[in-house]
This record gives structure tokens, sequence and C-alpha cells, in this order.
């Protein structure tokens, strides 16, 4: 029974983490049909972000529930002002562009932090029992703040005045803006908010990763796999996808190793575009946010 | 007909031409130094043309360009550990990469995964790679004798003369096998875009639905070029291999991921000579960044990609060629001009 309950907080663990990791990414490219190749590179800003300001002497939990979130979302801003913006309505151009971003964002870092951080944070919550079993209750802890932000998000965009505005840019923006609403702000809060959802999540992992530079490159695999293997709705969508890959990822880690749970990952997705091009949302939940 | 592809290939063999003159007066010019880091750059120059057929002739943004590079390079490297002899492992590696390309290709195209999927799609096998060899630094992750090394690689075992395994060939010698390969997949590209396969490709690039409606299962076509390209960046692989003396899971990374596409839209979509030319001139660039600490690599090719992308979007190629062809026909215009002033105005 105790090994039960540690395996299913494990498995839980292994889909709220990709959750998280995947949710930002989801927002931008559920919005506004940009992919954005910069994403890990924000979830990386948003560690150091709460390595920086904790080394400076804030509040671990300021630095990562506060900080985090509002230095990448202002980041993600400016990147959308100044090169996103030039470039709606051409896909690959802009994911060119956020793949230049993305270097540009690393070779940044890297000139000012160095290549590798000596300090890091420790995660601020200690280890609980589950009968013989010891669990990390940091763990516990993301498994219930993934959840807290799903909903958040969910109730953003159901019941506020700019979600509304959002959904309607979202499904026809000809129409949004012929009926008064400026979709270039809405899309520019979007970009903002998806890019606060990603340091938010780079600054709650920083404690059990700690950072680097080129870390970001370790996130945006899984994130891209989960985000396109759940199709364009944001939440069922992040939902469907880390709880289906994460499920067999983490089932897979523990019969056979960490190494074939990624394999397993990866062939599942393939083999789900082949079935469903367009995600599992495209195909199920097709009205769901 | 093949007169007319002859003809087409004009300029192919011009250039090709150039890469022979190159190929044998380097050796007699240039230092041993400059010769071994030449072939390291040409086996990236195979890489780029790969790309170039795929991305720029096919209209496949693929992404993963360098995963089928370093497949090649660990299939060489494995195989040729187990057979002590490299020429069958040369061709292993073709073929597996090769195999490897058709069945991811086989979910990508018949899946109808659009062009922006793709990009993500091949760029995740290529992280996936990464993170799964650099874990393989274990004595139980072995292939045959070949040990897989993790995260310090293998190191190759350099080509052997095709009829004489014991006599391998040195790096002034391997530099000649290189240029060798590259003027050869060079040509076989440019006969390649201008077969009946390859202008169907092109057409399929433009306009998949009209290609489709004329008849042309585009599907076959694309998984056709993007096993060839495959192929092709395989040989880079085997070339690079050669070239550094071992491979590493880093040939993988993200920021090789990066380069590959980054000299191809330096050097222009749609031509050949310009990813080729684009990959030399990038290589010495970052070998030149390299020896300073002022700058990071990272942030110069960053600031490349985000320059072409907003402000020389066709690449540095098409668009010389662009600006001599309109100086070329500004004299005949001026005459066209004063002898027919309606189609003038018409336009």
């Amino acid at each position: 029974m105790d090994l039960v309950a540690a395996i299913g907080l494990q498995l839980a663990y292994v889909i709220a983490n990709l959750a998280l990791i995947s949710l930002g990414l989801a927002i931008i490219f559920g919005m506004m049909r940009v992919i954005n190749l910069a994403h890990g590179e924000f979830l990386m800003l948003g560690g150091y972000t709460v390595v920086v300001s904790t080394n400076a002497g804030v509040n671990i939990w300021v630095a990562m529930l506060i900080l985090a979130p509002l230095v990448v979302g202002i980041i993600g801003v400016i990147v959308e002002r100044l090169l996103i913006r030039w470039l709606y309505g051409r896909m690959v151009d802009t994911l060119l562009a956020t793949w230049g971003l993305s270097l540009l964002l690393v070779g940044l870092v890297t000139s000012i932090f160095g290549a590798s951080t000596g300090t890091t944070v420790a995660p601020p919550l200690g280890a609980i029992k589950i009968g013989t079993y010891s669990a990390s209750g940091y763990e516990l802890f993301l498994i219930l703040i993934t959840v807290l932000l799903l909903f958040l998000v969910w109730l953003t965009l159901r019941f506020t005045k700019l979600g509304l505005l959002a959904r309607g840019t979202m499904q026809n923006a000809e129409m949004a803006a012929s009926l008064g609403v400026s979709t270039s702000r809405i899309y520019m809060i979007t970009f903002g908010l998806g890019a606060a959802v990603s340091g938010l999540a780079g600054g709650l992992l920083a404690p059990m990763t700690g950072v680097l530079p080129t870390i970001g490159a370790t996130y945006i695999a899984k994130a891209f796999i989960t985000v396109i293997s759940g199709g364009s709705a944001i939440l069922a969508g992040t939902a469907a996808g880390s709880v289906l890959l994460g499920g067999l990822n983490g089932i897979f880690s523990f019969v056979a190793g960490s190494t074939f749970g990624e394999i397993a990952l990866l062939i599942a997705a393939i083999v789900l575009l082949r079935l469903m091009p367009r995600g599992i949302t495209g195909r199920f939940f097709r009205k769901s946010l | 007909m093949n007169n007319g592809i002859l003809r087409n290939m004009r300029p192919t063999f011009f250039y090709a031409f150039l890469g022979l003159v190159f190929m044998f007066a380097a050796p007699n010019v240039l230092q041993l130094f400059t010769i071994i880091n030449l072939t390291t750059a040409i086996a990236l120059a195979v890489l780029a043309l790969s790309l170039a057929l795929i991305w720029g002739y096919g209209g496949i943004l693929c992404f993963g360009q360098v995963a089928f590079f370093g497949l090649g390079a660990y299939a060489y490297t494995i195989a040729a550990i187990n057979f002590g002899d490299t020429t069958p492992a040369i061709l292993v590696a073709v073929m597996i990469t090769a195999a490897f390309a058709a069945a991811l290709g086989y979910f990508i195209f018949f899946g109808r995964v659009s062009d922006v999927y793709l990009g993500v799609i091949t760029l995740t096998v290529t992280l996936i790679f990464f993170s799964l060899i650099r874990r393989t630094s274990g004595p139980e992750y072995k292939i045959g004798k070949a040990l897989l090394g993790g995260f310090n690689g293998v190191s190759s075992p350099p080509l052997n003369l095709p009829w004489d395994r014991s006599s391998f060939l040195f790096p002034e010698h391997v530099f000649y096998v290189a240029m060798a390969a590259l003027i050869l997949c060079y040509l076989f590209v440019g006969w390649l875009v201008h077969t009946r396969f390859g202008r169907v490709c092109v057409a399929i690039r433009e306009n998949e639905l009209r290609a489709e409606l004329l008849g042309y299962d585009s599907r076959l076509y694309k998984l056709g070029i993007f096993t060839i390209g495959a192929g092709i960046a395989a040989i880079g692989g085997v070339l690079f291999c050669n070239g550094v003396g071992r491979i590493t899971p880093d040939v993988f990374s993200l920021y090789n991921a990066a380069l590959t596409i980054i000299w191809v839209i330096v050097g222009g979509r749609g031509t050949l000579i310009g990813p080729v030319g684009a990959t030399f001139a990038l290589f010495y660039l970052t070998s030149a960044l390299g020896g300073q600490s002022l700058l990071n690599n990272n942030l110069v090719l960053g600031v490349i990609l985000i320059v072409f992308v907003l402000l020389v979007p066709k690449g540095v190629a098409p668009t010389v060629t662009d600006w001599v062809m309109a100086r070329r026909k500004k004299a005949p215009k001026r005459v066209r001009r004063r002898a027919r002033p309606q189609t003038e105005r018409m336009e």
C-alpha cells in the first residue's frame, strides 16, 4: 500500500512536471499560433531570477512566486514588441526568429554569469514520510502548485474580461478587431502572460535542477512534445498531453529505467501524431479551453 | 531531355570545377593544421548541402539534420570498430541513417504533419538522441566491440584503403577524400534538383495542393527527398568523425542544430552553393570568435539569425543573384520602354 502511494506520487510528479514546463508554451501557442523556440530560455531566465535574488537576500518564496514570473513576463512583453509582432502570420519565420532569440539569450546569460554557476538554491521543503517510504515535500508542493496554476489559467480564460477578449481574438482576430478590441495589445499581454508562466515554472524548478545557461535545452524537447501531442486547446491539451506522455514516461522509467522512459515518451508522441496529426484535442474535447 | 539537364547544370559544373582546383591547390599552399581544420569544415559543408536540398528544394523544414549527421557518424564509428574495415562501415552508416530517416519520415509525411510541427518534431528527435547518448557512459552500453562512452564519445578509426584494411589514411589524405566527397555530393544534388523528381519536389514546395491535384503523391516525393538528404548528411557525419578523430553526443546539441539552420538561412534557401559557402564563412567566424572571450558564440549566431530572418530573409546568394540580374536587365528594359510604352504602363 505504501509502495503504491509512493509510486502514485512519483507518477503524479512526472505528470505535473511535464504540465508545468509546457503550460507557458501552450498558452503562447494556443492563443497566437506562435511556437516559441526560446521557451526553454524563458524557463532558464526564471531560474536565474530565483538564484540571483535569493543570493541577494530575497526570501525564496517571494523570489519564486513573484519575482520570477514578473521579470520573465516583462522580458516577454519586450520581446513581443521588438521581435514577434513583425512576424505574425509567418509561422516559419517566427520559429526561426525565436530560435535566434534563444541563442541570443543563452549567449547573454553566459556572458553575464559564466558558463556554469557555483551557487544553487536548496529546495525549501524537507522530506515527508509515507509509511516506510520517504518522498520529497517539495515535489508534493510542485504537484499542488501545478494544479493550482492550471485552475488559475482556467479561471482567467473563462471568467475574466481579459480571458473573453483573448478567446475572441484567438477564434477570429479580424472580427474581434472590428468590434473594437485592440488585438495587438491582446497579443502583447498573452505573450507576456505565457512568458510569466514559463518564468514561474523555471523559478519553481530551479531548486530541483540547478541553473545553467544551456538548461533550456533539457526542457524544450519535452515541452514541445507535450504541447504538440496535446493540440491547440491550452488547458485540455496540456493536461491530456502531460497525463498521457508523463504517465507512459513514469511507468517505463519505473519498469526499465529512465533512458527507456524517455524513448517511450518520444515513440508514443510520434505514433500519436501519425494517428492524430492535430493532437489529442484536435480529435477529442474540441470545445474545451 | 538529358542535354537540357546538363545545360541547366552549367553553374553547378563551374563551382565543382572551382572545388576541384581548390582540392589540388590547397595542400600545396596551406599548412597541415589548416588542412585538418578544413576537413572538418568540408564535412559540415556536406551537412549544409543536405539541408539545402531538403529545405531549399523540398520545402521540408527539418531542424534535426544534425540527427542524421550524428547518427551517420556514430553508425560509421561503431561499424568500423566491429568490422575492422572502414569501407563497409561507410555503407552501413549511410544505409542505417537513410533507413532511420525513412521510418521517421513515414510517420511525419504520411501523418501529414505540417512544416512547423515537422521542425519541432525533428528537433525533438535530435535532442532525445543528445540526452540518450549522453547517458550511455557505463560499460554495459556497448554495441558489439564498441563502447558508446556517454559524454566522452567514441574515438573513430581512421579511413583505410578499400582493398587494404591495414593501410590507414593520414589527415592530409582524408582532406582529399573529404573534398572529393563534397564535390561528388554537390554534383549529385545539383543533378537531382534538375531531374523530373527534383522538379516535382520543387512544385510541391511551391504549392502542395496543386501538385497533388496534378496527380503527384506529395507524401512519397517528400519522403524520398528527405531520405536522400539524410543519406547525404550521414556522409557528412562520416567525414566529420574522420576529421575530428572522435564522435561525441555534442553533435546532437541544440547549438549544432541551430548552426545548420543558420548556414542555410544565411546562404539562401533554393541555392546549393550559398549554404556551402556560408558554412565555410561561418566556420571561420566561429573559430575566430572562439579565440576571444568578449563576444559569446551563441550571442553572435543569435543576432545573425534574427537579422537574417527580419532583414535578409532570402539569404546572401539569392540576394546577390537578384541584384546582378536587376543590373543586367536594366539596359534592355530601357530599350523596351521606348519601344513598347503600352506594356510598361500595364506593369
